[in-house]
């Protein structure tokens, strides 16, 4: 109950900001990012780990934040896709690779692959056909069949070159 | 005049802020407002049939946190009726819809019983918890064969199970397969699935008291019917309802059923509460309490000549509709009249029983009930062809409707009630190419030194014709600012399908003004109040022809009003980049902004376009400066209302290898060919083709709703229901286009959303057919139940090893 | 799918953790969390109390040395799999944590905490089986080492007290002579197997020395076979070898009670058992022939 749940104070560094919480324990780190942070690019759509919609980067490595208990992460920095945008508000690599590739339908996946591939990218800045599709192998998406993200990939590892 | 747009790639413009994280989902809604939303939690029936006892909610009432709680007792009016039966039929005699809250009894697993509002989902489910029912559990009915055996009733006022019976007839085909040379009979069946989005169902809704309206968002596919839903419900003016459908996370079919207990139970709780109340379905709710489709059993009576030539062919089939009928018997109808696909079989009857079953209630899901009509066909001429030792794609042929044939009249009523005639296409053409494209002729060199190496290969095809753009109608609205932006709206939602781009492209070629001027709005009821919704791949055909029809409008009177500004002849005026132009006089033009100021004749100037305005002289000094057949505003608005529905096609083919051991099932090649009259974008068109074929496969091999006897739903998870990742989707699909234009429209266009699904179980069917050498006559199949058949055709072989199997043989002769 | 409410302890040391666990009768331990939370947010399980262990130093340890692998109750199953050393040491470790879920659950999920979780259709409970590792506890009653063969007692159930945390796992080093294999079927990539076969087999000469084999999927708890009196002094590679392997498969599937579930029947679990047993331990074979030939044992003549 609100009035007399145990609360835990928590410091989480999202996206560069740090924020001071204090939250019951049973807060799973996808709803704190969405209701308590108002993050909502980041989306829930199984709440058991399977989908993978709700991926971001715990200290760079992509998580689900859904079987994550928020205040099980004091201290630790966090990455949602709102965090993929570069500072002046241009599309960041993966994002724009998506955009160009046609890599996303209704977008409700796309946060979760944006943060895997953007982890993903880091550990092998250019795969090859099967690491990428490795790369993004524990997402759902409902909506493109993978053939264009598969691509998006590849572009984003190009334009990550190139932008060196 | 700019480059055309129609027929482009067009990067998505809503992808800007679905990549950036800026989307808004139902979900998103009110999360960032100061005053408090109020979250909703259902208490969902354990039980697939029981009568309900007693509810005790008494520990649930003084819980801090809890704002509410209701059973169907706490309902009134018409909150207290059932929900309503949204699609009527006659041959619907014993429809059943269910109560927004249980009345008595429960249907299925998951059926609405007990609802809460809570500070916070997590509070809710608390109280849920702390609701104890007692129910007095009955015998449940799961399955099509306990339904027809109706040894138990799901509703005992409904004899046999049987909710409607239907029946068509095309000339005599009983008669003609009795006289023909060969007659195979086949037993053919699809299992249960689900549409399966990633975002479930969601409703937001908030009561404002100062101006007595309701202003509800919801994850719907159609808007205008939830507002029509929710207003009759809470017994409201339509006026005094607003639906907004905002971003929304896939639809797929199933949230094209409307209205959901809980979007009723939302509203009026924020009616009552007084603050903004959300419902955001789990991923578990959604298995068990939004809907499931695809489930029946087909028996097949099929006469044909020496060729192959289909002359009578005699379709009966069951169909699980689960627990209720709200949506009426859209499903069936569409099986039985799309199953002919691109043939053309003299003599045709089908016959359908919809059965009531203890589960999850039944409504469209992408492809609504042509994936089952397909395999049945496909499954059927395969048959044929292996009996008659043809080709298979020899047989199809032989029976496809030729070009020249076109408009071809099934003579049947399809599922709007218009006559099921093909407007255009070019099925042999189409053969041609899906032959060369997947190797077809290649194929059996392939097979013979895969088969030298211990492997088993198949190769298999699936062709389909698919009814598109169903009426009624749709509208569109278009209104140039005085800042030259044109604003556009559309009352259909979507749902990822990239129509904020496609209609831009059609407004902007229509109007000929920069694309990133054109911003389209859709299933948003305060922009446009009258619209049908999103399903049956309508939108493109639907809503893109009435912006152009819109966008015509428009361009008519910003002309009009351009030849008076610029003194010239109508005649002589065109659209260029946003302004109208003098032609061969590119200085003397007027941008289409100030033709807006000056449609709407004002006292005031507001900015420097206003002023910019009031050098020219507009009208005649002698009339009303608003013309009496006229409106203010630079506007354009119609509706596109075709006399019935335009007819895609398309034809895959796929390569598979079976493992002799293991039995696991791998797709080695996959290609399609695809019609969809005229497109808009075929980048979006490609990507509707992945994706249908991605949950194709997924309907093929690997996703089922997998009950037990007592209607417990076993799979009710993404663990055990087995949507396709990338890892199980084939690397490379090669995608061919044809294009034979819709005479219906005056763009051209079909439509392309669904087709990707529709013929890939008979696809791969018949390529697992054709690697193992016995027939697959049901699907999806697993490893586990391929080689549960290898075992059962083994033990055949060895019991009448004097008679081999049949290759590719998928029936038996009866005649 | 939200977690019932629950007491939360956020542990800095062992001692922390064992004394809170102790003052409750149903706490659990909250590590990787990635099988606990879904049990959770489904309420399937509502524990009183969780002790979370995640803040205390030193626990993500992944060390190989000459004995074997020892893992931290924190190492991530991500950083096992990335120790080139420990991959070295005893490859059947690598080998296996490939196929456990999807990358991102490896980044969370540890490997204790799938040992203690005991399910008999994850990987890692039966490859300590296999390889006969061992797991570290503290409890009230002090530090303990439970071997792996006293440690599946049950369908989820380890022999672990509900008051004792683990804390480290240790899979002894792969002998000289000795190779590994590892295969799985699932119904899709990351998925929870139908049926996982792997196998350790030390060979001496090119012919077996000594063979066992562990299933997972197909039994309440994870199987390890001994194979060795059917198939020691065989080669195989030869086809006797293969008849010989198919009667000590056949031998080793008396021990085996595979369940039908919504993906397989009883009876195509027993196949893909069948199937794999033979596949994975004529790979181990091999395995052991490449490595003699490629490392031979230390004091050897060679």
């Amino acid at each position: 109950m609100t009035s007399t749940e145990t609360r835990h104070d928590v410091l989480l560094t999202v996206n560069g900001v740090p924020h001071r919480l204090n939250l019951p324990a049973r807060r799973l780190l996808s709803d704190c990012l969405r209701h308590d942070l108002k993050l909502t690019g980041t989306h829930v759509g199984c709440e058991h780990g399977v989908c993978g919609a709700c991926t971001v980067l715990i200290d760079g490595k992509p998580t689900r934040s859904c079987l994550v208990l928020a205040v099980a992460l004091d201290g630790q920095e966090i990455t949602t896709v709102e965090g993929l945008t570069n500072p002046d508000g241009s599309l960041g690599c993966v994002q724009q690779a998506l955009l160009e590739c046609h890599g996303l339908q209704c977008g409700f996946c796309t946060p979760g692959f944006m943060t895997t591939i953007e982890a993903g990218l880091k550990q092998q800045p250019a795969p090859t056909d099967d690491e990428a599709r490795e790369m993004v192998a524990g997402n759902l998406c409902r909506c493109t069949g993978y053939q264009n993200i598969v691509g998006a990939v590849h572009r984003a590892a190009e334009l990550k070159r190139d932008s060196r | 005049m700019s480059t055309q747009l129609f027929g482009e790639k067009v990067p998505r413009v809503e992808d800007q802020r679905f990549l950036r994280g800026q989307g808004r989902y139902v979900d998103d809604v009110l999360v960032d407002t100061p005053s408090a939303t109020l979250h909703a939690a259902v208490l969902r029936s354990p039980h697939a049939h029981a009568r309900i006892l007693d509810i005790d909610v008494s520990d649930v009432i003084d819980m801090d946190g809890v704002h509410l709680v209701w059973t169907h007792e706490d309902l009134a009016g018409a909150m207290a009726e059932p929900l309503p039966l949204l699609i009527p039929h006659p041959a619907l005699t014993h429809g059943r819809t269910q109560y927004t809250l249980a009345k008595d009894t429960v249907n299925y697993v998951g059926e609405a019983v007990a609802f809460v509002v809570a500070d916070d989902r997590y509070l809710a489910e608390d109280a849920l918890g702390r609701i104890s029912v007692s129910y007095e559990p009955l015998p449940a009915v799961v399955g099509i064969e306990s339904a027809r055996a109706a040894e138990n009733l799901v509703h005992d006022d409904v004899p046999g199970n049987v909710a409607a019976r239907m029946e068509q007839n095309v000339g005599d085909a009983p008669t003609a397969i009795d006289a023909a040379p060969h007659v195979l009979e086949l037993d053919l069946s699809i299992e249960r699935s689900a549409a399966m989005p990633l975002e479930g169902r969601g409703t937001v809704a908030r009561w404002d008291h100062d101006t007595s309206r309701l202003q509800v968002w919801t994850s719907t596919q159609a808007s205008t019917g939830v507002r029509a839903a929710v207003a009759a419900k809470l017994e409201l003016d339509l006026g005094q309802v607003d639906v907004i459908c905002p971003d929304t996370g896939g639809g797929f079919g199933v949230k094209i059923n409307h209205p959901w207990p809980e979007d009723l139970l939302v509203t009026r709780a924020a009616q009552v509460t007084g603050q903004a109340v959300k419902f955001t379905e789990d991923r578990r709710e959604h298995f068990i309490s939004a809907a499931h489709e695809r489930a029946q059993e087909h028996h097949i009576r099929v006469g044909f000549d020496d060729q192959g030539r289909v002359q009578g062919l005699d379709v009966e089939f069951w169909h699980d509709n689960g627990a209720y009928t709200p949506y009426g018997l859209i499903v069936p109808i569409i099986t039985s009249t799309q199953l002919l696909g691109p043939y053309k079989p003299a003599n045709y009857r089908v016959r359908f029983d919809s059965l009531y079953t203890n589960t999850v209630i039944v409504t469209p899901y992408r492809g609504a009930g042509r994936p089952q009509g397909c395999f049945a066909m496909e499954r059927t001429i395969d048959a044929i062809a292996a009996h008659l030792g043809l080709d298979r794609t020899a047989v199809r042929a032989a029976n496809l409707i030729q070009p020249d044939e076109f408009p071809y009249d099934q003579g049947l009523i399809f599922q709007d009630g218009r006559p099921l005639i093909y407007d255009s296409g070019d099925y042999p053409a189409m053969l041609e190419k899906i032959r060369k494209l997947i190797g077809w002729d290649e194929f059996e060199q392939f097979k013979a030194e895969a088969e030298a190496e211990g492997r088993r290969v198949g190769i298999g095809l699936g062709c389909y014709v698919e009814g598109t753009g169903v009426g009624p109608y749709e509208g569109a609205h278009v209104h140039v600012e005085t800042s030259g932006k044109v604003k556009v709206a559309t009352g259909l939602t979507t749902q990822g399908q990239g129509h904020q781009t496609a209609f831009a492209q059609v407004v902007a070629d229509t109007l000929d003004v920069p694309m990133e001027d054109v911003e389209v709005v859709t299933g948003d009821t305060r922009r446009m109040s009258y619209s049908v919704g999103t399903f049956a791949s309508r939108a493109a055909v639907m809503s893109g022809s009435a912006m152009h029809l819109a966008a015509l409008r428009a361009k008519e009177k910003a002309l009009r009003l351009a030849a008076d500004a610029l003194e010239a002849d109508e005649a002589d005026l065109k659209m260029v980049d946003g302004s109208v132009q003098v032609k061969g006089s590119p200085s003397n033009s007027i941008a289409l902004g100030t033709l807006a100021v000056l449609s709407n004749p004002l006292r005031y100037a507001f900015d420097k376009a206003s002023q910019a305005a009031t050098q020219f002289s507009v009208g005649d000094q002698d009339k009303p400066p608003v013309d009496e057949d006229d409106e203010p505003g630079l506007e354009g608005r119609d509706f596109y209302s075709p006399n019935r529905s335009t007819f895609a096609s398309g034809m895959h083919a796929a390569i598979v290898e079976t493992d002799p051991e293991t039995a696991e099932i791998k797709i080695l090649r996959y290609a399609i060919v695809h019609d969809c009259g005229r497109m808009i974008n075929p980048m979006i068109v490609e990507g509707q083709i992945h994706g249908g074929m991605a949950q194709g496969i997924g309907g093929a091999l690997y996703e089922r709703m997998a009950y037990d006897d007592s209607g417990q739903l076993l799979n009710a998870s993404f663990m055990d229901f087995l949507m396709p990742y990338v890892t199980e989707i084939p690397g490379e699909i090669d995608v061919d286009h044809l294009e034979t234009p819709s005479p219906l429209n005056p763009l051209g266009i079909k439509g392309a959303g669904e087709a990707g699904v529709i013929p890939v179980s008979a696809a791969i069917a018949a390529a697992v057919e054709n690697a193992e050498g016995f027939s697959i006559t049901s699907m999806p199949i697993s490893p586990a139940e391929l080689y549960d058949l290898r075992q059962r055709h083994a033990e055949h072989t060895s019991t009448t090893s004097a008679r081999p199997p049949k290759q590719d043989g998928s029936g038996e002769e009866s005649a | 799918m939200k977690p019932a409410p629950f007491n939360y302890v956020r542990a800095d040391s062992i001692e922390q953790a064992v004394e809170a666990l102790a003052g409750s009768s149903d706490g659990k331990v909250l590590a990787g969390g990635q099988s606990l939370i879904p049990l959770l947010s489904m309420r399937l399980a509502g524990p009183s109390l969780l002790v979370d262990i995640n803040g205390i130093a030193g626990l993500d340890e992944v060390r190989a040395d000459s004995d074997g692998v020892h893992l931290g109750a924190l190492a991530r199953h991500a950083d096992v799999l990335a120790n080139t050393a420990a991959r070295e040491v005893q490859p059947l470790v690598a080998a296996a944590l490939s196929h456990v879920g999807h990358a991102t659950i490896r980044n969370r999920g540890t490997t204790v905490g799938s040992l203690v979780h005991a399910d008999a259709s994850a990987e890692m409970p039966l490859i300590l089986l296999l390889l006969a590792g061992s797991l570290d506890v503290v409890g009230p009653r002090g530090r303990r080492t439970i071997p792996a063969e006293s440690l599946y007692i049950g369908p989820l159930e380890s022999s672990l007290e509900h008051d004792e945390v683990a804390v480290e796992a240790f899979f002894p080093a792969l002998p000289p002579m000795t190779g590994i294999a590892f295969e799985e079927v699932a119904r899709r990539q990351g998925d929870y197997a139908l049926c996982g076969v792997g196998a350790v087999v030390e060979v001496d000469g090119g012919h077996v020395r000594s063979a066992r084999a562990g299933f997972m999927s197909v039994h309440d708890v994870p199987v390890v076979a001994e194979l060795t009196e059917h198939l020691a002094g065989m080669s195989l590679s030869t086809q006797e070898g293969r008849v010989v392997l198919e009667a000590a498969v056949e031998h080793a599937m008396g021990a085996l009670d595979p369940a039908a579930d919504v993906h397989a029947s009883e009876a195509y679990r027993a196949h893909l058992a069948r199937v794999l047993a033979k596949r994975v331990v004529a790979a181990a074979f091999s395995d052991a022939t490449h490595r003699a030939a490629t490392r031979p044992a230390v004091g050897s003549e060679a």
